[in-house]
C-alpha cells in the first residue's frame, strides 16, 4: 500500500475567458448554421491558464497548506482535486475517500429545519444516512444550536447558520479532506474550536489539503506548505519556513512605486522637501509587516532654512480611517525645537507586539507648528500586518476586532 | 466517494465517449433520495397548499376542460364520463409536463451545488423527475373519489394499465429531462421555448379529445407521439379496453433511446458543467 495519498502530475487548467463557449444561445447557433457563418475564436487573448504544470505529492496523514495570492490558482486546484472541474492536462491520483469543503452550508435550504439541513448537507458532502444518524448529536453539540435544531434555518442568526454548516463539515471522516478557507466563521471561541477540530482530523492520520490566507492557521495546522503563483507551484517545504518567505516576498512593489512617484510629484516648498518614506523590519524594506518584530518608519527629508517648530509626523489609521495614534518626530520634548537646515532621516520604531494582524494605513506629513503644513496632503502608505507576535498566539487564526493588540503583562494569582 | 484505501481514483481529462457510470450512480443512491426528499419537504413547508398543489393542478384543469370541452363543445369521451376521461388523461400528462419543465431547469437551478460539491450530476434531473412521481401518486388517489362520484366501476385492466402507463411516462420524461437539462446549460434560451412546446404537445396528445375522434388516416401521426399510447392506455384500461402492447412498445423504445442517448450526451457535457453554469 503506497504512502502517497494524493499525487498531482503536471496538472493544467485552461479557462477561456470572455464568451465561454460560442455561441451560447440556440438562436445564435441556428442563425450561424443558416448563414453558414463560423465563429472564430480569438485564442491567444482569451486563454487563461489557471493552473500550469502543477505537480506535487501528499503523503498519507500529511497536512499540507496551499497558499498564494488571490488569483494564483488555489481554488482552481481544489476544484480539480474535488472533481468539480476537469483538468485540461495532466492527472491526479487519489488513494482514499475524499471530502471537499469548498464552501460552508452547501445545499442548505432556508425552509428546512436545522435537523433536516444536517441530514441534507451531510448527504451532499458524502455521508451515508447511517453516518449522519451516528454523528447527529455531536454535530448539534459542536454547533451549539441544540435549542433551535427543529426551527427552520431561515430564522437562524448568521452566526448560528455558519456554525451549523461548519459543524456538519467538521464531522466528515474522509481519508482525505480538502478545505478551502472556511475557518473564519463564528466568534473567537468558536474559531479556536474549529481549528482544534481540524487539527484533530489531521492528527487522526487523515490527509488534509488546506487552502488559506490565514498564515498562523496554516502554520499551526500544516506540517508542509506549497506556494502557488500564477498557476504554478513555486515553493514547497516545511510550513513555517515557506510561510515566512512568502510573507517577505509579498512586498507589493507596485505600492512602493506609487509612493515614490507621489513623493516626486509633490509641489516644491521653500522650507521642506520630502525625499522618501520607508518601512523596515530587520533592516529590510517591506510593506508586508509582521507584528512579531519592531517596525521602523523612516522618513528622509531635507530642510532648507533653519526653522522653529518644523516637524514631520505620521498617523496610523485603520481601514475605516480612524486615527489610532500619531507621533511627531520631535514633539515629545518640553519645548519646540529649532530644526537646522540639512538632510535628515527620522526613524520611529513601532514596538513589536503592538499592532494587530490587520491592514493599516500610514499617513506621513510635515508642518511648521502654528504656521502651516508643508505638504498639501498626507502621503499614504498601506501596511498589511501579519501575525507572528506573541499576542493571542494561543489562538492562532483568531481575527481580533481590536484596532491594536498590545502585549500586556498579566499577573495571575490563585486564590 | 466511497473507495477502499487501495483503490486509486484517477482524475484526468476525459477523452471521447464517456461511460454512463452506473456503478457510481448506485453508490450515490442515498443522495438521490435526499435531493428528492428535499424538494418535496420544501414544497410541503412553503404553503398549506404546497402538497395539495399536486392534486389541484390536474383537478382544476379537469374542471375547466369538462366545462368547455365536455359540456359546451360536447366532445366525445370514449364511453367514460367526461370528467373521468379528462382526469385520467391529465394524470399521466401532468407527470410528464411537470417532469419535463422542471427537469429541464434542474441543472441551471442547481448551480450552487454543482460548483461546490462533486456528485454524479445526472442525479439532478433524475431527482427532479422523481419528485414528479410523488405528486403523481397523490393525484392518483383523487381518482378514487372521482370514480365514486360518477358511479363508475373501473375494470381490472387498470391494475396493469395504470402502472405500466405511469412507468412509461416516467421513463420518457426522464429521458427528455436528461437531454433538456444538459441542453439548457449549453443553450440558455432553450429554457423559454420548452414550456411553449410542452403546451403545444398537450394539444397534440389525445387528452381533451379521444384518439377515436381523429380521422383514421391521421391516426398514425398522433400515434407517433409517445405520450398518446400512454394516455390512451391509462384511460382505456380504466374503461376495460384491451391494452395495446404494440403502441406501448413504441413508447418504451423511444424512452429507452432517449435515456441512453441523453445519458451519453449529458456525460459528455458534464465535464464542462462547472465551467459553464
Amino acid at each position: 500500500m503506497s504512502d502517497i495519498a494524493v499525487r498531482v502530475e503536471n496538472v493544467s487548467k485552461l479557462y477561456r475567458i470572455g464568451a465561454r463557449i460560442d455561441p451560447r444561445t440556440l438562436r445564435e447557433t441556428l442563425t450561424d448554421v443558416l448563414m453558414l457563418r463560423r465563429r472564430v475564436r480569438d485564442d491567444a487573448e482569451r486563454d487563461l491558464w489557471a493552473l500550469r504544470d502543477v505537480s506535487f505529492e501528499v503523503n498519507r496523514g500529511e497536512a499540507i497548506g496551499i497558499i498564494g495570492q488571490n488569483g494564483a490558482g488555489k481554488s482552481t486546484l481544489l476544484k480539480v482535486l474535488s472533481r468539480i472541474t476537469e483538468p485540461t492536462g495532466g492527472r491526479v491520483e487519489v488513494r482514499g475517500r475524499v471530502s471537499s469543503l469548498l464552501e460552508v452550508g452547501t445545499g442548505f435550504h432556508p425552509e428546512l429545519t436545522g435537523r433536516e439541513n444536517i441530514q441534507l448537507n451531510g448527504a451532499i458532502l458524502g455521508m451515508t444516512r447511517a453516518e449522519i444518524r451516528q454523528r447527529f448529536d455531536e454535530i448539534v453539540a459542536f454547533a451549539e444550536v441544540e435549542r433551535f435544531i427543529d426551527t427552520p434555518v431561515k430564522y437562524y442568526s448568521s452566526g448560528m447558520y455558519m456554525r451549523l454548516a461548519f459543524a456538519v463539515a467538521a464531522h466528515l471522516e474522509p481519508e482525505i479532506l480538502i478545505v478551502d478557507e472556511v475557518l473564519a466563521v463564528g466568534d473567537a471561541a468558536f474559531q479556536a474550536k474549529s481549528l482544534r477540530k481540524m487539527s484533530d482530523v489531521a492528527a487522526h492520520g487523515r490527509t488534509v489539503l488546506f487552502v488559506s490566507h490565514n498564515m498562523p492557521a496554516v502554520k499551526s495546522l500544516c506540517q508542509t506548505a506549497i506556494v502557488l503563483n500564477g498557476g504554478q507551484v513555486i515553493e514547497r517545504g516545511p510550513s513555517a519556513a515557506v510561510v515566512s518567505r512568502y510573507l517577505q516576498r509579498s512586498t507589493s512593489r507596485a505600492g512602493r512605486e506609487d509612493v515614490a512617484r507621489l513623493i516626486e510629484s509633490l509641489p516644491p516648498d521653500p522650507v521642506f522637501k520630502l525625499h522618501a518614506i520607508r518601512t523596515l523590519q530587520n533592516g529590510q524594506d517591506t510593506t508586508t509587516v509582521v507584528n512579531g518584530e519592531p517596525l521602523h518608519v523612516a522618513i528622509e527629508f531635507e530642510v532648507f532654512t533653519t526653522t522653529l517648530g518644523l516637524h514631520v509626523y505620521f498617523q496610523l489609521l485603520d481601514l475605516e480611517e480612524v486615527i489610532i495614534f500619531e507621533s511627531i518626530h520631535n514633539g515629545d520634548v518640553a519645548s519646540q525645537p529649532l530644526v537646522e537646515a540639512g538632510r535628515y532621516v527620522a526613524t520611529a520604531v513601532i514596538p513589536a507586539d503592538l499592532l494587530a494582524p490587520r491592514p493599516y494605513q500610514l499617513r506621513v506629513n510635515a508642518g511648521i507648528a502654528n504656521v502651516r503644513a508643508c505638504l498639501p496632503d498626507a502621503v499614504r502608505l498601506s501596511l498589511d500586518v501579519q501575525q507572528t507576535g506573541v499576542v493571542n498566539s494561543a489562538y492562532p487564526g483568531y481575527e481580533t476586532p481590536a484596532r491594536i493588540a498590545p502585549h500586556l503583562q498579566w499577573i495571575v494569582n490563585r486564590t | 466517494m466511497p473507495a477502499t484505501p487501495e483503490a486509486i481514483l484517477r482524475i484526468q481529462p476525459s477523452r471521447g465517449w464517456a461511460s454512463l457510470g452506473l456503478g457510481e450512480l448506485w453508490a450515490y443512491r442515498e443522495l438521490l433520495y435526499f435531493l428528492t426528499w428535499r424538494d418535496i419537504k420544501v414544497r410541503y413547508k412553503q404553503t398549506v397548499l404546497g402538497i395539495s398543489w399536486a392534486v389541484i393542478q390536474p383537478l382544476f384543469a379537469m374542471v375547466i376542460f369538462t366545462f368547455f370541452f365536455g359540456r359546451v363543445a360536447k366532445l366525445p369521451s370514449d364511453g367514460l364520463p367526461y370528467q373521468l376521461f379528462a382526469y385520467a388523461g391529465l394524470l399521466p400528462w401532468t407527470l410528464f409536463s411537470n417532469a419535463v419543465t422542471n427537469g429541464s431547469q434542474s441543472m441551471i437551478g442547481s448551480a450552487n451545488l454543482v460548483t461546490k460539491v462533486y456528485f454524479p450530476r445526472i442525479l439532478v434531473p433524475i431527482a427532479s423527475v422523481t419528485t414528479g412521481l410523488v405528486d403523481f401518486a397523490l393525484a392518483l388517489l383523487m381518482l378514487g373519489p372521482l370514480m365514486l362520484v360518477n358511479r363508475f366501476h373501473p375494470s381490472a385492466n387498470a391494475l396493469i394499465g395504470i402502472p405500466v402507463a405511469a412507468a412509461l411516462t416516467f421513463l420518457t420524461a426522464l429521458g427528455l429531462s436528461i437531454w433538456l437539462s444538459a441542453l439548457v446549460v449549453r443553450f440558455r434560451d432553450l429554457r423559454h421555448v420548452i414550456p411553449f412546446v410542452v403546451q403545444l404537445w398537450m394539444f397534440a396528445t389525445p387528452i381533451i379529445y379521444p384518439l377515436s375522434m381523429v380521422p383514421a388516416r391521421w391516426r398514425w401521426l398522433v400515434a407517433l407521439n409517445p405520450m398518446a399510447p400512454v394516455v390512451e392506455t391509462f384511460r382505456g384500461s380504466l374503461a376495460g379496453r384491451p391494452i395495446s402492447v404494440a403502441a406501448l412498445a413504441w413508447t418504451a423504445l423511444l424512452a429507452v433511446v432517449l435515456i441512453l442517448t441523453g445519458g451519453v450526451y449529458f456525460r459528455r457535457l458534464e465535464r464542462l458543467f462547472a465551467d459553464l453554469i
